[in-house]
């Protein structure tokens, strides 16, 4: 803020502000105290195995909405992401069975940090839709190469991959163990956003989703700002790939499918684009419809029911569940 | 919290039972979960007519084995290998399930295999195609019940072989489902000296099939054999009818084709295919009791499948009642030490590899003039004795039999 | 037999025939989706469902009312331009004027729905739809045998493709259509229902994929998932073409059916992917597409 003398009308607004953010960011900490809270103990009374599943989604679509909402960029092809995470990490962990686990998963991790400096240094200079169909279109030759190729399985996956033991000697293949450890990632992954939208980085981010134009003639270097957005986004959607795939133990064709991107994308609208919860929100409830729904009678209205949630969503709930929430507290709660 | 009381439980019940595990049954339940895919392209072979099936077991065993009841779950795997392996994982850690059966899909049955021989259950698999399942991927914790790729590929190629087909073509889907086919076809056709004179692998799956037929008769080929099922074979069936292929004189063999595939593709268009089938309805008064009461069940006559789904459970349940356990390691020496005979198959043996060989048979499509009804539409030309149909052990590659 | 790159000059000639069959058909699907965006400046991601609708209507329409193949053509883009006018104006009028990501993800999910809808009624394996008579049969060219009905798709979509192409860029319609959704409220000052014009134009993509539509129920197995697969490649299409350009969607469409063409012949295992390969090299050479203007 500049040091100019302001106007008494000013100021007030600006004060207002200021406590607005510091109350928005002091009601953030909370809920995350809650999350960890709910987050340590949930495994006894909950199936550890689906927990784990929806730390790993939602990583993966915080990562998404740090490209989407924080830098305005749609992405059609961040399956490609998930897909390299797993299936280089299934792959080093299969290979060389002697090998601390979290050795595997910064191999995949780095690995969709390379890929995603690729496909961000070939899309970045494009615009919306044009953007989003290159993403798509390089997928599309990922998902092609991944099932040309003999280490991924093809259509059968990479199966087997040891859990392993961490650091070299936790083993986990303990379910609770694995979990704690899927939670601290999820927890770093969630943190390194945090940090990075509330740098100084991230508030030129911000400056270029708002007005580009405004922000070249300012003299930052956009692309740059867009392409480190894009690897990091890539790197941490590979960090849930990986940890996926120890989870399971197993690295398939469907995180590289199409579908998987416009998955992540669902995920992320219905929580609320731009929200710091959003994405976990959003991941928890299409995980928790998938998997609860398609084992009982109403399995096959599944698609149907995602469908029309999209719907909802774009025609009424365009900020997301947590977004509609804010703004009831906002209205209820001032 | 009722997760928790549960899981102390099972583990105290689990702590008691260790030092007595031969001759129990775990919660005085048989679990059964019956996993296929039942929304998707391969919800016909199995899917939700598989589960009736499988009811009809259950029933007709009685309910209940010793006194212990038997309970089905059932789920959706939507084919794809993470939400199947989930999902028995869940079963499997939850709920103690100690068989699974159905299990279409390759990529899918492979997943669940890895989990099953971690936890010790067992699997019965009659959807799968894949003879590597006996093969290099055999293992002491599931059974492959019903029909391979090695038995139809050999059935039906030696078969049109020795009509006089000697030039091939092959058509495959390029995954490896196709290309074993495509492997096992070559095979048969060089080692009775004939020759492959083209062949394509198509992507999986593909929209347009003008291209490779067109290819297939440019080749000149005799024989134009379907490396292929499900939707792509379906599609290259009524493409090659487009183009006129059987008209030229090329014949077309399929490897895998199911009564559903004919069914839906009509006579006209599937008429004079040669295929090997492990079951048909129609071939005796059992088999034809069986598939009454499937159809009334159902509204659909039952495929190969179905059938083996209900004969492989009642095997295994039959297993269980003899031994009064349900350690899956006793129960599956006992299925292989007894001979399987019922409507699915007669002097049928479960081998320690876990290939069930029984008789497979030659079958062609009727003409629609031979039809006399809307499921009438094989005939079955001869017997494959099951020895000759199968691979035999000699051939094999499986861990449990080579020593 | 002359051959090139290994191939005998006739199965090569064959091919490309082939080729330019199935570029027709992509050029009349990408038509309807380059309309939609260029005109309406939507993604129309229900593109796939459209065209599976108009198969199947065509399919259900002889089965229950007993419509011939011939009353279908004209049929099922009727009444799928009548579902597609109600869906603009029920559904995409409400989100018009936001950013277009709001367009794709609000036909993504009617997608979802239509073809979860439809798998739930029909099931998920193909029903077949009979060659019509007069179509049965082919022609023997020498180097291959054509089906009559493989002739006729090629006609019936190239000449759609003309008139529709005519009647944007050369009629008086067609121009207030381009300037109503340039400007539309200097349109409105001059009297024209602009809102009735984009309601129309949507509805007319609609028509355009089911028309699609029913020329595949013949030939392909009429599925609930015939769409979704064939949907990215034809948007893959547009994008090549560049996606304003209406000329641009129906020239590129028979291209990239040769190029497929081609590549089944030499490399068929990438005959799926190779439409996404031409498109990252053509966005990297020319961002707006080959015809299309930078925006």
């Amino acid at each position: 803020m500049s040091e100019a003398i302001k106007n008494p009308v000013q100021q007030q607004r600006i004060r207002v502000e200021r406590e607005r953010r510091i109350a928005a960011s002091r009601r953030n900490k909370v809920f995350f105290a809650v999350f960890i809270a709910i987050a340590l103990v949930a495994p006894f009374g909950i199936y550890p195995v689906f927990l784990m599943k929806l730390l790993c989604f939602a990583l993966f679509a915080c990562a998404f909405n740090l490209l989407l909402g924080y830098a305005g960029l749609l992405s059609f092809g961040h399956a490609a992401f998930l897909a390299t995470g797993g299936y280089i990490t299934g792959f080093v962990l299969t290979e060389y069975s002697g090998l601390s686990t979290e050795v595997g998963i910064l191999a995949g991790t780095v690995a969709s940090a390379a890929l995603g400096l690729v496909f961000g240094l070939l899309a970045i200079r494009r615009q919306g839709i044009y953007f989003a169909m290159i993403t798509l279109a390089l997928a599309q030759l990922v998902f092609f190469m991944y099932m040309q190729s003999s280490f991924t399985g093809g259509e059968n996956g990479l199966q087997g991959v040891p859990r392993g033991h961490l650091f070299g000697f936790i083993d986990l293949a303990d379910n609770l163990n694995m979990y704690y450890f899927v939670l601290a990632v999820f927890v770093f992954g969630f943190l390194l956003i945090q940090r990075t939208i509330h740098s100084p980085y991230g508030q030129v981010l911000k400056a270029i989703r708002e007005n580009e134009p405004r922000a070249i003639s300012l003299g930052y270097n956009v692309n740059a700002h867009k392409l480190l957005a894009f690897v990091l986004s890539a790197a941490l959607t590979g960090l849930a790939g990986s940890t996926k795939t120890v989870v399971f133990q197993l690295a398939s064709l469907t995180d590289a499918h199409w579908h998987m991107s416009g998955e992540v994308i669902l995920m992320t609208l219905l929580g609320g684009v731009g929200t710091v919860l959003g994405p976990f929100v959003g991941a928890s409830i299409v995980v928790t419809l998938q998997t609860y729904l398609s084992s009982g009678p109403l399995g096959a209205w599944v698609h149907v029911i995602l469908g029309v949630i999209f719907v909802l969503c774009v025609l009424m709930f365009r900020a997301g569940i947590v977004g509609w929430a804010a703004k009831l507290i906002q209205k209820n709660f001032k | 919290m009722k997760g928790l009381r549960k899981a102390i439980g099972l583990i105290v019940a689990t702590g008691l039972l260790s030092g007595t595990a031969q001759a129990e049954i775990s919660d005085n339940e048989i679990r059964i979960g019956y996993l296929a895919d039942m929304s998707g392209t391969y919800r016909d072979l199995s899917g939700p007519g598989g589960l009736e099936a499988l009811k009809m077991a259950v029933e007709d065993f009685g309910g209940q084995v010793n006194g212990k009841k038997i309970v089905i779950y059932n789920a959706d795997d939507l084919n794809k290998p993470d939400v199947g392996a989930n999902t028995v994982r869940q079963w499997i850690d939850e709920k103690n399930v100690d068989v699974i059966a159905g299990l279409v899909a390759t990529s899918v049955v492979m997943a669940v295999n890895k989990i099953v021989e971690q936890e010790n259950k067992l699997a019965l698999i009659s959807g799968s195609a894949s003879s590597s399942l006996t093969n290099e991927f055999c293992s002491p914790n599931h059974v492959h019940w019903v029909y391979d790729t090695y038995a139809l590929s050999n059935g039906t190629a030696h078969a049109v072989l020795s009509e006089g087909g000697k030039d091939w073509f092959i058509l495959a889907a390029d995954y490896a489902f196709g290309h074993s086919l495509e492997a096992d076809i070559t095979k048969v056709v060089e080692t009775g000296g004939g020759q492959i004179v083209g062949k394509v692998r198509h992507p999986f799956p593909s929209n347009d099939f003008s291209s490779y037929i067109l290819q297939a008769q440019g080749s000149g080929a005799e024989v134009v054999a379907l490396a292929n099922a499900g939707a792509d074979m379906v599609n290259a069936l009524q493409t090659a009818s487009q183009f006129g292929l059987a008209q030229s004189g090329q014949k077309l063999a399929g490897m895998v084709v199911f009564l559903n595939d004919v069914h839906s593709m009509g006579l006209d268009v599937t008429q004079g295919l040669m295929l090997t089938t492990g079951w048909y309805w129609d071939m005796n008064d059992e088999t034809r009791e069986w598939a009454q009461r499937y159809h009334k069940r159902v509204g659909r006559m039952p495929s190969m499948t179905h059938a083996g789904v209900y004969s492989s459970t009642l095997h295994y349940l039959n297993a269980v009642k003899e031994t009064g356990s349900d350690d899956t390691q006793v129960v599956r020496a006992k299925m292989i030490e007894t001979p399987i005979n019922d409507m699915f198959a007669k002097n049928g043996t479960l081998r320690e590899d876990g290939r069930m060989v029984h008789d497979m048979y030659l079958a062609q499509v009727k003409t629609p003039a031979e039809s006399t009804s809307e499921w009438d539409l094989y005939k079955i030309l001869r017997t494959i004795p099951g020895e000759q149909a199968y691979r035999s052990l000699a051939d094999s590659q499986c861990k449990l039999i080579k020593n | 037999m002359t051959m090139l790159f290994g191939v005998p000059l006739s199965v090569l000639l064959g091919q490309l025939l082939l080729g330019l069959i199935n570029g027709a058909f992509y050029a009349l699907l990408s038509l309807g989706l380059a309309i939609i965006f260029g005109l309406l400046r939507i993604i129309n991601f229900a593109h796939g469902a459209l065209y599976m609708l108009g198969a199947f209507v065509t399919v259900l329409g002889l089965q229950y009312l007993g419509v011939n193949y011939w009353f279908a053509l004209f049929l099922a883009p009727l009444t799928v331009g009548l579902v597609g006018m109600a869906i603009e104006k029920g559904l995409l009028r409400r989100i018009a004027g936001e950013d277009h990501l709001y367009g794709l993800l609000l036909t993504f999910g009617l997608a979802l729905i239509i073809e979860g809808l439809f798998v739930k009624l029909f099931g998920v394996s193909g029903s077949s739809y009979p060659m019509p008579d007069a179509l049965k049969g082919g022609f023997n060219l020498g180097f291959m045998f054509l089906p009559k009905y493989r002739a006729w798709v090629i006609v019936a979509a190239l000449v759609v493709c003309l008139v529709t192409w005519y009647m944007i860029e050369r009629t008086r319609l067609g121009s207030y259509l381009r300037a109503g959704t340039e400007n539309p409220k200097l349109m409105q000052a001059f009297g024209i229902n602009v809102p009735l014009l984009i309601t129309l134009t949507y509805g007319y993509g609609a028509a355009l994929a089911a028309f699609a539509g029913v020329l595949a129920a013949p030939i392909y197995p009429v599925a609930p998932g015939m769409g979704a697969n064939l949907l990215i490649v034809v948007f893959a299409v547009v994008v090549i073409g560049g996606m304003g350009s209406i000329m641009g969607a129906i020239v590129t469409g028979l291209l990239m059916g040769l190029i497929e063409g081609l590549t089944k012949v030499f490399y068929p295992e990438a005959a799926n992917t190779v439409v996404f390969l031409v498109m990252v090299l053509v966005l990297l050479v020319r961002p707006a597409g080959l015809f299309g203007k930078e925006t």
